[in-house]
């Protein structure tokens, strides 16, 4: 019996075109189990939607995604995301997480340890009881870690989560997510800042303008980039497209 | 003018019995009309907020512009529906309570529907994404949202219920304006009005605008309240 | 909404309705009503039968209409044509004279048409188109307008197309068209009963008055249950005949603003 792996995930000639203009264009890859992958580009290169399309927030205008196996509908995602701007309900800290439980179906008490082992796993039991929306940007950014992995998904997809914090919430939110790339999930993590990139990735998956240019372990994408394309942009020199 | 004030606050102190009754009246119909209107009025905004279908944008419309519905028009609308000449004439409700508890929740249906439409279309805009990621199917969604924007709705309802509480064309017509069984505040200011008869009149009215008053700011301490705590 | 819905929600608002003492709906004007005659009347016949009477006030033709509807149990309006109309397309089972009361002109007190203490209301209208004086008109088809359009007919002006700027159609209620006379300093034909219980007066006055052709008329009538099933023909038909007995005639009679008595039983 399959233990029902949502990964590896592959897509295949994958487009996606919105207002007229193509933003992905016949992207082909395939995401494995391991080593947390880096989807780096410059801004408007299409990482976002290209994570969307992943997560399956978006349909692709023409090509195939497909997954391991297929999620059933009603069964708790094997797969989360954290966007840019942290999205919290108006209750507690603790609400919301258990809120993502209680919509995978889990019950009590298995449901409070969960959540209060998340909570515990970034740092925020002190604010369980406090009200979502008027915690700190860095801390609503942990609590929505918290909520991703409170289910122990197989994949987890992150779009730029450091991208409005400041310099300290951002090195909180690297620690949390290289935590849980060890504990065993798969991070698939969209960003334009290099540092992060190094600091947090495997491998590169470099996009530019729509397109898979280059993909390469991160090590000889810094020091040998293959692509005129990643050479300017590790040089800074990419122009704003 | 001063003696007739002084005779309506007489009245109002003194808790005239009759005023009272009255009052009592008043609240109990545009209470219950507002429980029923919210009852159908918020599920119906949320399915409209989250649901995609053919002609969504023309229900929008149309559901914004009911809420200018004049209450005599639905007076008469539900008078023609009551009458025992009338389709439900049957029930046997015109010229009783029920008929204006009725009239009084067709009045404020449509507001509170497009409000709280809104309310959770701006919400849903917010949340979508995230929704969707945590596999939220678009009834439980809805139903998040219905949770989540309470303060804007509770504010909504607060609205239907000023609205219903102040209108006179509605209740006047399929109530009868009868002594001792469908005489509200609105109606009755009316007929001590036209009678030339002023310090119940204005008594009534003085309950009125306190009502008025104090619903807009149960309102505005709602928000602030929501703001401060929830964010 | 769906009728199943519609009707579930309307038994529930109507449960505490239904749990209710006996009752009957009477369709009848605002100016008796507004006279207090009700406020006096009802409680006496509610003691001596239990049954509460649930009045309607309109206008006449308005309350005649509510009993073609079936809408109303009794009709007891001021306005004979009408009410022998209504008998004849057979809403009505029978008519009852109950009592009359009178018609006043009122008028300001500086009388421009120079009509003030006069008996002859035909000639106090005559004197009133001569000197253009503005006139307020009810205008909603009640039994008092009713009664004015008939006076101008027969002092021979045809309102109708004679209506300068100083007649004024303002389609109200005794109450609001006094009001609105008050203000414009305005003749109006007003029921004594209103006039006399009511307080914005003015600068008006009594200005004509015990004209016989004043004399207003009151019926009361059971809607017809063949017509309409509804109708509670029992509880309708006590009230009628309590209205019309001795006890109901002398109760009428007994009811007095100012020490003034408003209605003359007069039922056969």
């Amino acid at each position: 019996m399959s233990n029902g792996a949502i990964l590896p995930l592959r897509l295949a000639e994958v487009s996606f075109a919105a207002g007229g203009r193509t933003i992905i264009d016949r992207v082909s890859l395939e995401i494995e189990t391991g080593p947390s992958t880096i989807i780096l580009g410059a801004n408007g290169a299409g990482k976002s939607v290209l994570m969307r399309l992943m997560h399956g927030l978006l349909e692709p205008s023409t090509g195939r995604i497909d997954w391991n196996a297929p999620e059933r509908l009603g069964a708790p995602r094997k797969q989360a995301m954290v966007f840019q701007r942290p999205v919290m309900l108006r209750r507690s800290a603790y609400a919301n997480v258990a809120y993502a439980l209680k919509l995978a179906g889990i019950q009590e008490p298995k449901r409070g340890v969960l959540v209060r082992e998340s909570l515990e796993s970034v740092g925020l039991s002190h604010l369980a009881r406090r009200s979502a929306r008027v915690l700190s940007g860095g801390e609503q950014q942990r609590l929505a870690l918290a909520r991703a992995w409170a289910l122990h998904p197989e994949v987890l997809f992150l779009d730029e989560p450091t991208a409005s914090l400041d310099p300290s919430a951002t090195r909180e939110i690297e620690s949390v997510i290289k935590a849980f790339d060890a504990a065993g999930t798969k991070v698939v993590m969209a960003t334009h800042n290099l540092g992060q990139a190094r600091r947090l990735g495997d491998e590169i998956l470099f996009l530019n303008q729509g397109r898979l240019v280059e993909r390469a372990p991160v090590g000889q994408f810094f020091s040998k980039p293959q692509s005129a394309q990643a050479d300017a942009f590790i040089k800074g020199e990419l122009p704003w497209t | 003018m001063s003696e007739a004030l002084i005779a309506a606050l007489a009245l109002l102190v003194g808790l005239d019995a009759k005023l009272v009754e009255i009052v009592v009246l008043s609240l109990r119909v545009s209470l219950s009309a507002v429980a029923i209107a919210a009852l159908l009025g918020l599920p119906l905004g949320a399915a409209i907020a989250v649901g995609r279908f053919p002609g969504r944008q023309t229900v929008i419309v149309v559901l914004n512009a009911l809420m200018g519905l004049p209450p005599v028009v639905v007076g008469l609308l539900v008078y023609l529906l009551l009458s025992r000449a009338g389709p439900l004439g049957a029930l046997g409700i015109l010229f009783t309570p029920s008929a204006m508890v009725v009239a009084q929740t067709i009045l404020i249906l449509p507001i509170i529907a497009a409000l709280s439409r809104q309310a959770i279309e701006d919400a849903w805009r917010e949340y979508e994404e995230q929704l969707r990621s945590l596999g939220a199917g678009r009834m439980s969604a809805a139903l998040t949202l219905l949770w989540d924007t309470r303060f804007s709705l509770l504010t909504t309802i607060l609205a239907g219920f000023g609205r219903a509480a102040a209108e006179v064309g509605a209740v006047m017509i399929v109530g009868g304006n009868i002594d001792g069984v469908t005489r509200v505040m609105t109606t009755t200011i009316a007929l001590e009005t036209s009678k030339g008869d002023v310090p119940l009149a204005l008594g009534l009215g003085m309950i009125l605008i306190a009502i008025v008053i104090a619903v807009n700011a149960a309102a505005y301490l709602t928000k602030e309240l929501a703001q401060r705590r929830y964010g | 909404m769906s009728r199943r819905l519609l009707l579930s929600v309307a038994l529930l608002a109507a449960l505490p309705a239904l749990a209710q003492e006996k009752f009957i709906v009477v369709a009848s004007t605002t100016s008796t009503e507004q006279s207090g005659l009700f406020g006096y009347l009802l409680p006496i016949f509610q003691k001596k039968t239990g049954i509460q009477v649930r009045v309607v006030a309109l206008g006449s033709g308005q309350a005649l209409d509510l009993g073609r509807r079936g809408d109303a149990d009794v009709v007891f309006v001021h306005a004979r044509s009408a009410e022998e109309k209504f008998l004849a397309e057979g809403h009505g089972v029978r008519r009852f004279d109950v009592m009359y009361n009178d018609f006043v002109l009122i008028g300001p007190r500086a009388d421009p048409a120079k009509i003030s203490g006069g008996r002859d209301i035909l000639d106090a209208l005559k004197k009133i188109k001569a000197a253009s004086a503005p006139f307020v008109s009810r205008g909603d088809r009640s039994g008092t307008h009713i009664a004015e359009l008939d006076l101008w007919k027969l002092a021979g002006i045809d309102i109708a197309t004679e209506k300068r700027p100083w007649y004024r159609d303002t389609g109200q209620g005794m109450g609001p068209a006094l009001n609105t006379a008050a203000a414009m300093n305005a003749y109006i034909l007003a029921d004594r009963g209103t006039w006399i219980s009511f307080k914005n007066r003015g600068e008006l006055a009594i200005a004509v008055e015990g004209d016989k052709r004043l004399f207003n008329q009151y019926g009361v009538m059971l809607v017809n249950p063949a017509k309409h099933p509804n109708v509670k023909t029992d509880l309708g038909q006590a009230f009628v005949a309590w209205v019309i007995s001795p006890e109901g005639q002398k109760t009428i009679a007994e009811y007095k603003i100012g020490g003034k008595q408003l209605f003359f039983p007069n039922a056969k």
